[in-house]
């Protein structure tokens, strides 16, 4: 008889193992740390998730699955595939800058944030959002979802004292908790109608469902996707984003725009293309639709922000985030229509890789301004050219990057590759849509670009620049320029095979 | 005319390329030492005029190196892999299409710096704007320069920011408003276009234009071409500008400073009519005859819009902008290239070809003089120049009234000169248009175009009449004649007028047998 426990590669889990466990180091060290050396847990968690990044090097030769079934050993709960690669290294990198932005912040809060507690809620998200994209079972991946998000919502009300911070929190909590029993209710429809949690056999299965529970699994399909779809901030469940944005510390709002969406779309690029491939006539045109909707709703409502309301320069980025997530659908709804879905999906994981680095780079120059005026309007940018040059050149290039307008090359060639994937698909309609959309969006980009370059009203503030701010502009910056001059180092993902 | 080594000429067609951009990223840094100048200003703007001047000689050794008897053929060809997973090459190279476009686009460059370093634009500091301009050179330049649809957008898509700024930031009245509606406008369009190029990349497998031209549009089926053509038209319409999506220009015009005009006008608008013949005419044949009747329609009504709006510009009371005027006769004269181009012969794309050069010229040169103008009496607003008898520019400055008489001549066509030959060859196209198109419709065309070019004629003689005669009073200060480095400025672009009006073979024998092959099938 084989033996029924399943061997582990502790290699291919290394990278969010690692994190996850630096994360308890971290906070069973906070009980022993002193409070002038609290500074430590956060270099010490920076290089954890640096560390558990490099940890992705010796897995990229080849495709790794482990926590096999003993009785077929092609069926595993965890792969780590290119697909799983290219998105640890998203959340992962973009939890290491959300990271150098915290160091700064709670230094500058003066003990009113645990660092204890928040490095520890920080990595496990990290943790959680690393091993979502790895997940090929219907209940590690809801592990790993919850793990992503239970954290985050800690985070986003960890200010203690702040009521708008409270309050965010119970938004995304309540909205969150809620998709999430939806969608565990569709997987159990789903485990009802096929019998398996495994992706794989899910997709082969849930095509010869019995005929008296095809409604069963439909619904099942459906509910499934409304939790992951949450987790994208699409329409209709973006209205916790603003809110959440603004009540949080600036880069937990960072690390929900860039890894929150990461874990979102992942988890409903597995479920759609990996599980219910047979289903894409159904969740194709609901994510075009989507898609549509959700970046309509997100660049009006950026372009309704007023620029002298308190913190309308987050306010904006949280919005454009939500108008982003709905470039993001547009490829994994063409993956239905497409012959070849993972080039379509490559389309999504390329936009995601410039949407990160340049979101991040953005709301790194926004963490920088917000240290002098606490209430980070867009006025507030006024003139920033003539008090920090480079922080305003920086900053006008992510802003065009994500416009998608030269100098912002690199953004330019990712809305090259979504609309190239719509096109492809037949999605003629979706195409012309996110084109208004690109129109509405340069609208506030632009404003706001060139707001940097105005003269600037009353006496001009110098910055300090604390070093890891500087080093997580200057890293955002260096990727934002060398993408630009070498579109192809993202964009090859859309060319090879993913899974 | 002279042999120039192969590698050479691809060295200098990159150059000329890449040259501005980093000009444009120079200018940002501080001045080295040695290249300080009398100020920081100073120092910036001669930067400028140094970079586009080196580019202009590098056109002009081009020009020298082309091998004027096989213009047909892509010369000076750059082909490297860029971007694989898109499929995107830089693929360079310059034919007797593209050549006197690139060589007009550095001239007018070069001169719109020349005039801004004794001229230093009025707004925030030079250095922005030098880079800007740089950037806009560099984004034109390549437009005219990539043999790839990708990259061909990406240099159309480069001169909006820097146009923007141009505008926004140094340009005069309700700028803010005319800049956006400019960036808006055009983006709009060149987002569409992009559906349209990526339509036709996806169907044939290659972004390449010279596979493309070569190709003719046989791998392409009748409606793929036909939806790319409605994609690429809009887009390519809406910089031209094409009645009736030319509301931006009008705004943009006069709201932009002096260079923004000129080179908006003598530059940017070449780039879609450069796209309808690179682009549309050899890629999309079939798809192209079926909007060329469409496409004529409404250039034929943008001639006649435009002079009738310049009509009513030019009227006592109207409170007519000269730089307004001069945007809507452009509407009218693009709609002569534009009604060349759509009767799909030879000889009306030649004509497109050739106007495009002359109004580049005559234009780019009206907005210079009107420029001048405003500087000198603080308005360009008509009636106010002119009073109740006439601005009497002849008598107050002669030379500059001289001028402005000459560029109002040759703008309205008179023989001998080179606004004259683009207008008659696209009326002679579209006389006789190419096989499959209704004759019927084209005479019509031909007919209402022909009347145009006497609204063109009119206005412009009106406002000769109120801008440059009139009764000089005995106390009316003198104003200020043209300067040394105006004259500089200027005198390129009369003496090419004249050139090109007198000496059309110098042109057309560029672009004819190129054009030929192109409606045959393809660049060689």
């Amino acid at each position: 008889m084989s033996s029924l426990v399943q061997s582990v590669d502790w290699l291919a889990i290394a990278p969010p193992t690692l994190a996850a466990v630096v994360g308890l180091v971290v906070l069973v060290a906070d009980l022993f740390v002193d409070d002038a050396r609290k500074a430590l847990l956060g270099w010490v968690s920076v290089a954890g998730l640096a560390a558990s990044a490099l940890l992705l090097l010796p897995l990229v030769d080849g495709d790794r699955s482990t926590f096999c079934l003993t009785d077929d050993a092609d069926v595993c709960s965890y792969t780590a595939d290119r697909f799983t690669l290219v998105i640890q290294f998203l959340v992962l990198g973009g939890a290491l800058l959300a990271a150098l932005l915290s160091v700064t912040t709670l230094k500058d809060s003066r003990k009113e944030l645990p660092e204890g507690e928040f490095w520890f809620l920080l990595l496990s998200s990290a943790a959680g959002a690393a091993l979502l994209p790895a997940s090929r079972d219907l209940a590690t991946l809801v592990v790993a979802l919850e793990v992503a998000s239970l954290p985050a919502f800690a985070l986003v009300g960890i200010r203690q004292g702040d009521k708008r911070s409270s309050e965010a929190a119970l938004k995304f909590f309540l909205s969150s908790v809620t998709a999430t029993a939806v969608s565990l209710l569709g997987i159990s429809f789903v485990y009802a109608t096929t019998g398996t949690l495994y992706l794989t056999q899910v997709a082969d299965r849930v095509q010869h469902v019995d005929g008296q529970l095809q409604t069963l699994a439909q619904t099942g399909v459906v509910l499934t996707l409304v939790g992951f779809a949450f987790k994208t901030a699409a329409v209709p469940f973006h209205f916790w984003v603003p809110d959440t944005y603004v009540g949080a510390p600036l880069p937990i709002a960072a690390y929900l725009s860039v890894v929150g969406k990461a874990v979102g779309f992942s988890g409903l690029i597995l479920v759609t293309v990996v599980a219910f491939p047979s289903y894409a006539d159904a969740w194709g045109p609901a994510l075009a639709a989507l898609a549509a909707l959700t970046m309509t709703v997100g660049n009006v409502g950026a372009l309704r922000q007023q620029a002298t309301r308190a913190y309308s320069a987050v306010r904006l980025l949280a919005w454009s985030s939500v108008g982003q997530a709905g470039y993001l659908l547009v490829p994994i709804a063409a993956a239905a229509w497409s012959d070849d879905p993972e080039h379509s999906i490559g389309s999504t994981v390329a936009y995601a890789l410039m949407y990160a680095a340049v979101n991040l780079g953005a709301f790194a120059v926004a963490a920088l301004v917000g240290r002098t005026k606490t209430l980070n309007r867009i006025t507030d940018y006024r003139g920033l050219y003539a008090t920090n040059p480079v922080a305003a050149l920086v900053l006008a290039f992510f802003l065009l990057c994500l416009a998608g307008l030269p100098p912002g090359i690199i953004g330019l060639f990712a809305k090259v590759t979504v609309f190239s994937a719509a096109v492809d698909a037949g999605l003629g309609w979706l195409a012309v849509v996110m084109a208004v959309n690109v129109v509405i969006a340069l609208f506030y980009y632009l404003q706001w670009t060139a707001l940097l370059f105005r003269a600037p009203e009353g006496e001009p503030e110098k910055h300090r620049l604390p070093a890891p701010l500087t080093a997580a502009i200057a890293l955002t910056a260096v990727l934002g320029v060398a993408l630009s001059g070498a579109p192809q180092l993202v964009l090859r993902f859309t060319d090879a095979g993913l899974f | 005319m002279i042999d120039i080594n192969e590698s050479v000429m691809q060295f200098l067609l990159a150059l000329i390329v890449a040259g501005p951009l980093l000009g444009a990223v120079a200018a940002l840094l501080p001045a080295p030492p040695g290249l300080k100048g009398k100020s920081p200003e100073q120092a910036v703007l001669r930067h400028g005029v140094t970079v586009t001047g080196v580019i202009l000689i590098a056109a002009i050794v081009l020009a020298l190196g082309f091998d004027h008897d096989h213009p047909s053929k892509m010369q000076a060809t750059t082909d490297i892999s860029w971007i694989p997973a898109l499929d995107v090459r830089i693929h360079l190279g310059i034919d007797g299409i593209s050549l006197p476009l690139l060589v007009l686009t550095a001239l007018l460059t070069f001169l719109c710096a020349l005039y801004s370093y004794f001229k230093p634009p009025t707004g925030p500091s030079p250095k922005a704007f030098v880079a800007l301009v740089l950037v806009l050179e560099s984004g034109t330049l390549a437009t005219f320069a990539v043999l790839d649809l990708l990259l061909f957008f990406l240099a159309f898509e480069t001169v909006l920011i820097p146009m923007y700024f141009l505008i926004a930031r140094w340009g005069g009245e309700q700028r803010t408003q005319a800049a956006w509606k400019f960036i808006l406008y055009t983006l709009l369009g060149s987002v569409v276009m992009l559906l349209g190029l990526l339509l036709i990349g996806i169907k044939t497998g290659t972004f390449d234009m010279v596979a493309l031209a070569t190709d003719n549009g046989r791998s392409l089926t009748t409606s793929v071409q036909v939806t790319a053509v409605l994609a690429i038209g809009i887009g390519l319409a809406v910089k031209t500008p094409l009645w009736p999506l030319h509301s931006w220009l009008p705004d943009a015009h006069t709201a932009a400073p002096t260079v923004g005009s000129v080179l908006l006008a003598g530059v940017l608008l070449k780039m879609g009519t450069y796209g309808f013949v690179r682009i549309l005419l050899p890629i999309a044949p079939d798809g192209f005859r079926t909007f060329a009747p469409y496409l004529a329609a409404f250039a034929v009504v943008g001639i006649i819009y435009g002079s009738l709006a310049c009509l009513a510009l030019a009227k006592q009371g109207a409170k007519g902008d000269l730089k307004r005027l001069i945007a809507y006769s452009s509407v009218g004269h693009m709609g002569f290239v534009l009604l060349g181009i759509a009767t799909m012969t030879p000889t009306g794309v030649n004509g497109a070809l050739f106007a495009n050069i002359a109004h580049g010229l005559i234009t780019g040169l009206l907005f210079f003089l009107v420029g001048a103008l405003k500087d000198r009496t603080g308005t360009s607003d008509l009636d106010t120049l002119a009073q109740a008898t006439g601005a009497a520019l002849y008598g107050k400055a002669p030379r500059l009234g001289g001028l402005l008489a000459f560029a109002a001549v040759a703008s309205l066509g008179l023989p001998g000169l080179a606004g004259f030959w683009g207008e008659m060859l696209a009326l002679f196209g579209a006389f006789d248009p190419a096989v499959g198109l209704s004759r019927p419709a084209f005479l019509t065309f031909t007919a209402i175009a022909a009347f145009g070019t006497l609204l063109t004629a009119a206005y412009l003689l009106v406002v000769v009449r109120r801008v440059c005669m009139g009764t000089l009073p005995q106390d009316a200060p003198k104003l200020t004649d043209v300067r040394s480095y105006e004259f500089a400025a200027w005198t390129p672009l009369v003496v090419l007028t004249v050139v090109a009006g007198l000496w059309p073979k110098a042109l057309l024998g560029l672009t004819d047998p190129a054009v030929q092959q192109l409606l045959a099938g393809g660049t060689r």
